[in-house]
Parts: C-alpha cells; sequence; structure tokens
C-alpha cells in the first residue's frame, strides 16, 4: 500500500511519536510532583472536556458556546447519585454521561439546523438557561453553595481513594486514555470521515445525499456524553460540585483552551488545558485581571500569527527541521 | 393600567437604547460579515468615557456624550485598521475569538483603570427630576433618552434608505466585489461604517449609563442582549431590529417587574423559541419550499 500524503484526511490520525511521551510525562508527574496530583486531575479532566469539544468544533465544525451545559449536567448528576447511596464510581460516570447524552439527543435536533451567528447565539442561550436554573433550583443543586459531602465506595471494590490522591489521578488518566483512542476510532471511521466532510461543506454532503442533521446530532451526543462523563470525573475527584460547572467562562475556556492548543487535532487539548491552566494561574497570581489581559493577547496572537495552535507552531517547526512537507 | 403603561414605556426606552447599540453591530455584521463579539466593549469604553468627563473634566452632560462618541470612532478606525482588517476573510471561528480576545482586554484594561466595582453615573440637574404624564410620573431622562434614541433611529434610517452614501452601503452589502469594480472604494467603506457603528454602540453605552451601570465586566453583561437583537432582526433590517429592540426591552422589563426572581430566564427562553420558530428573523419573509 502506498503511503498516504500527510495532508489526507486518513493519515492524520495515526500513531503519533509523541503520544508516548505525553503518556509518560503524565505517570511521571506521580513520582516526580506527588504534591501536584489534585492539580494535575483537574487538568485531565479539563483535556478530556476539551477533548468532547474538539469532536464536535474541530470535525463537525459545530461552534458552540455552551457546551458546559453538559459538563455541568455530568457533574451535578455523578453527585447526585453518589449521594443518593450509588457509590459505585465507573458506573457512577457512565450514567452520568448517558443522562448527558440524552439531553444533547433532545437538544440537537433543534440546535444543530442552525449555522453560524444564530447557532452561537441559541447555544449561548441555552448554556445561560442552564446555569440559572442551577442557581435557582436550590433543592437539587445547592445553589451557591453546591454539593459537598460526596463519598465514593473504593475503586473495584479494592482502591481506596486515600489522602494523597494517587487513586484520584490513576482513575482519571485511565479514563482520558480509554476515552482519547475510543475517539479516535469515531474520527477515523466512515462516520467521522463524513462529519469533516460536514465541517467542509454541508450543502455538498447534502447533495451526495448525506444525512447531514442526523450525523450532527450523534456527534452531538458522543461529544455530549464524553463532556458529562468529564463532569462526573470532576465532581468525583473533588467530593464536590459548583455552580461554577454551569458557567459560560467554562465554556469560553474550553474554547480557548482548544484553541491555544490546535483544533481538529485531538491533541489540541492535551497541551492547551495545561498550558491555559499554568498561564491562568500565573497570571492571576500578578493580579486578578491581569490574566484576562494575557489571555486576551494570546487569543489574537494565537489566531494571527500561529494557525493550528500551539501544535500547528510545533508542526511547522519540526517541519522545517527535517525538511518534511515543504511543498505542501 | 398604570402598571402597564409603567412597563411599556421602561421597556420602550430600554429597548430603545439596546437597540441603538445592537444597530452598530447590525450593521458592521451585515456589511462585513463579522461576528464581532467586541461590540460591546466600544460600548462600555464610550460609557466609561462620557462618566470620566463628566466626573473629573466637568462637561456639560450632552457635550460629554459627543466627544465620547467622536473619541470612540476614532479608536475603532485604529482597531479596525490593525485588526478587524484580517478579520473580513478569515472564519468564522477567528472572528469569534480574536473579538472574545478583545473584549478581554478591555475587561482587563477597564478594572485596572476604573477598578473593579460598579462606576457610578451622575445626572445633570435637568433630567434627575420626574414628570407628571397624566396617568403617572416618569423619569424625565427615559423620555429624553427615547427621544433621543427615535431621532437617531430615523436619521440612520433616513441616511441608509435616502443619501448616496447609504446606497454605496446597500450596493456593498448586497455584492461587495461589484461595488468595488463600479468604482466605489469598499475598504474606506467599510472603516467609515466601522466607525459608525462603533459610535453608535458608544452613544447606546454613554446615554443609557443610568439604565446598564457601568462595570468592567460590561462587554460581557450585555453582549448577551445585543446579540439577542441582531440574530432576531435577520439580515440588516433597521426596522425589524426596532421591533425586535421593544419586544426584548419590554419582555425583559416585564419579567423583572412581575418575577424579579427569575428575570433572566424569560429573556433566553424567548430568544430559543423565537430562534428555533423563526430562524432567518423575526420579520422576515418565510421562504417558500
Amino acid at each position: 500500500m502506498s503511503p498516504l500524503p500527510r495532508s489526507s484526511i486518513l493519515s492524520r490520525h495515526r500513531f503519533n511519536l509523541a503520544e508516548p511521551l505525553w503518556w509518560g510525562l503524565a505517570l511521571g508527574v506521580i513520582i516526580l510532583f506527588p504534591e501536584y496530583l489534585a492539580v494535575g486531575t483537574s487538568v485531565l479532566v479539563m483535556v478530556l472536556f476539551v477533548l468532547s469539544y474538539d469532536l464536535l468544533l474541530g470535525f463537525a465544525g459545530v461552534l458552540s458556546l455552551g457546551h458546559t451545559v453538559f459538563f455541568g449536567i455530568g457533574a451535578y448528576a455523578a453527585g447526585l447519585l453518589a449521594l443518593a447511596g450509588w457509590t459505585e464510581a465507573v458506573t457512577g460516570v457512565l450514567a452520568a454521561g448517558a443522562i448527558s447524552a440524552v439531553l444533547a439527543a433532545a437538544l440537537g435536533p433543534f440546535l444543530l439546523r442552525l449555522r453560524g451567528l444564530p447557532l452561537i447565539m441559541i447555544t449561548l442561550s441555552v448554556g445561560l438557561v442552564f446555569f440559572e436554573a442551577a442557581s435557582k433550583a436550590t433543592w437539587l443543586t445547592g445553589g451557591d453553595d453546591g454539593l459537598s459531602g460526596i463519598e465514593l465506595a473504593p475503586l473495584f471494590g479494592r482502591f481506596g481513594w486515600g489522602m494523597y490522591g494517587h487513586t484520584k489521578y490513576l482513575y482519571a488518566l485511565g479514563w482520558l486514555f480509554f476515552l482519547f483512542y475510543l475517539t479516535r476510532r469515531i474520527v477515523a471511521s466512515p462516520f467521522g470521515v463524513a462529519l469533516q466532510g460536514i465541517r467542509e461543506n454541508d450543502a455538498r454532503m447534502r447533495l451526495m445525499g448525506n444525512p447531514v442533521l442526523p450525523h450532527l446530532v450523534v456527534a452531538y451526543v458522543i461529544s455530549a456524553a464524553i463532556a458529562g462523563i468529564a463532569g462526573a470525573l470532576l465532581t468525583q475527584t473533588n467530593s464536590f460540585v459548583g455552580l461554577g460547572v454551569m458557567g459560560l467562562d467554562n465554556s469560553i475556556d474550553v474554547l480557548i483552551m482548544l484553541v491555544l492548543g490546535g483544533v481538529g487535532r485531538l491533541f489540541g487539548g492535551f497541551i492547551g488545558a495545561p498550558v491555559y491552566m499554568l498561564v491562568k494561574h500565573f497570571a492571576s497570581l500578578w493580579g486578578p485581571y491581569y490574566w484576562m489581559f494575557m489571555i486576551g493577547a494570546l487569543l489574537i496572537v494565537v489566531v494571527r500569527v500561529g494557525r493550528g495552535g500551539l501544535l500547528g507552531i510545533i508542526e511547522r517547526v519540526t517541519d522545517r527541521l527535517t525538511g518534511r512537507g515543504v511543498n505542501r | 393600567m398604570s402598571t402597564l403603561a409603567f412597563i411599556l414605556l421602561y421597556g420602550v426606552s430600554y429597548g430603545l437604547v439596546l437597540c441603538l447599540i445592537a444597530l452598530g453591530m447590525l450593521i458592521t455584521m451585515g456589511l462585513m460579515r463579522v461576528v464581532n463579539l467586541a461590540h460591546g466593549a466600544f460600548a462600555a469604553i464610550g460609557g466609561y468615557l462620557s462618566a470620566t468627563l463628566i466626573a473629573h473634566a466637568g462637561m456639560p452632560f450632552p457635550l460629554a456624550i459627543c466627544s465620547a462618541v467622536v473619541a470612540v470612532a476614532v479608536l475603532s478606525l485604529a482597531v479596525e485598521r490593525l485588526v478587524y482588517v484580517y478579520l473580513y476573510t478569515a472564519s468564522e471561528l477567528d472572528q469569534v475569538l480574536v473579538t472574545i480576545g478583545l473584549d478581554f482586554i478591555v475587561v482587563a484594561a477597564l478594572a485596572l483603570f476604573f477598578g473593579p466595582d460598579v462606576l457610578p453615573t451622575r445626572l445633570p440637574e435637568s433630567l434627575a427630576g420626574s414628570v407628571d404624564l397624566g396617568f403617572r410620573t416618569f423619569e424625565v431622562y427615559r423620555i429624553v433618552v427615547t427621544i433621543v434614541c427615535i431621532a437617531v433611529i430615523g436619521a440612520l434610517w433616513l441616511g441608509f434608505e435616502r443619501t448616496t452614501i447609504g446606497a454605496q452601503v446597500r450596493a456593498a452589502v448586497d455584492n461587495k466585489s461589484m461595488t468595488q469594480a463600479m468604482g466605489i472604494n469598499v475598504p474606506r467603506l467599510f472603516s467609515l461604517t466601522f466607525a459608525l457603528g462603533c459610535g453608535l454602540a458608544a452613544l447606546g453605552g454613554a446615554m443609557g449609563a443610568p439604565m446598564l451601570p457601568l462595570e468592567p465586566m460590561w462587554p460581557f453583561k450585555y453582549l448577551i442582549l445585543i446579540l439577542v437583537i441582531v440574530a432576531l432582526s435577520g439580515s440588516g433590517n433597521i426596522r425589524a431590529s426596532v421591533g425586535v429592540a421593544m419586544i426584548v426591552g419590554i419582555v425583559e422589563t416585564a419579567g423583572r417587574y412581575f418575577f424579579p426572581q427569575f428575570a433572566a430566564f424569560f429573556i433566553y427562553l424567548l430568544l430559543i423559541a423565537l430562534m428555533i420558530w423563526r430562524r432567518d428573523g423575526l420579520f422576515a419573509r418565510r421562504r417558500t419550499a
């Protein structure tokens, strides 16, 4: 079989040398920085959330500003399940993901007919409605106080959650690993290629007889399920869920993380989420509004200079060094 | 009856100020096809500028507003040349990202210069009182704002429908390259229209400051209401956006009046329902087939 050109739609999701490096680094954190495991766990959760968003934006081309609805629903579902006595972690996460998926299946057929500004607007509004609902329904969500005191049974009946956060970190890493490879299979499948076709030219896909809206809805449901799982993991690893998971800033954060890393590569979040969280952390030490300035400037620079985010910049540098892809 | 009149008057004055800001965005979006999420930032800058001019330079209210509008228009010309020119051919995602980035920068700058709290605005003596309209008393300020808004929107409508420049803008909205080929300088038209749009935003932000309190998060907080009007008015239709703005203003005011706890719901649910029902805009003609 002749090698595929590097820019082909089928060659983009092959095994990459940088991947074991990333997973190795993620494992190395346990030994090198055991005191940062709690932060590391929240980074892993955000990476997973960005992954779900990349499936929607990078592959289906759906620009939603309300994706945190599914993250938040998953987070609250996991919290409420645990408080109701369903303390088994893995099935709790799956149930939370399923609830998010059901919600997406109900909303998708209405929202995904729209494109452009109307789509941005309606997803923004849906996000705000859910935020308002969560903040008013104090009997269910605890309102501003959130849900606390969430306790889980030991993982697989054997591993206690412990004080040092090893179990939580590895648990989140395991979910991320599993879902990353699942997403990669989805993107490389005929369905995934059809999604990219819709992203590039939906009128043409429709003329070729592809069911555009059903495809988009399925992508929306899968993406929502993964986002819900990410939310559930946040709840389980923090033992707490607050209104922040539904906030508009969370939707914008996930967009910025993805763009910083690089859209439509699946790896965007793996670079973007840690970088964004580091910038936010250090810049807010200097001053409360300083990070906004940094992020704003970074966004403009990334769009103007670095097409394809940080990964795009890295790719161009390595291409230059190895002399590859010059004629592209 | 008195309550109804109160809601109508409040809603109309509120809606008209929003309409003024939204019209600026509608014009720039219709002409340049840029999803300009930073539009609210220009309105906020206008509001802050006029408030500062009144408080520190002791300018009278109308003069401060005019100066703020001119200053923002000049500023927007620079921003257009530096940032927006690159967005005309960029993807929708890039436009959203860059304009959100601008919002962030403006929010940070406003917080840095004016502090994170709400900036109090003082009305001049002549506007601060109330007047008896026969069925109930009403703030002079709101009546003046309503009249000014109607005058500005009317002038804008006349300008677009009846003047040569308006005709050029309408031509460029319909077919940019053809307009350019006819010898009309489209890039300059873009710059001027952008400045006009941002000037309108500044006017709305400065005049509406007592209704829409000035705080650093202004660009994000009121962006949604502005976007609601823009999204529902369809493509570049001034009359439609006035209608939509009235509905938004009245629904928002009524919601706040009757159900202060759940006010935020109404406007968003209204938007979601309308967007699904009429995706081309509220007053757009239905497409056949």
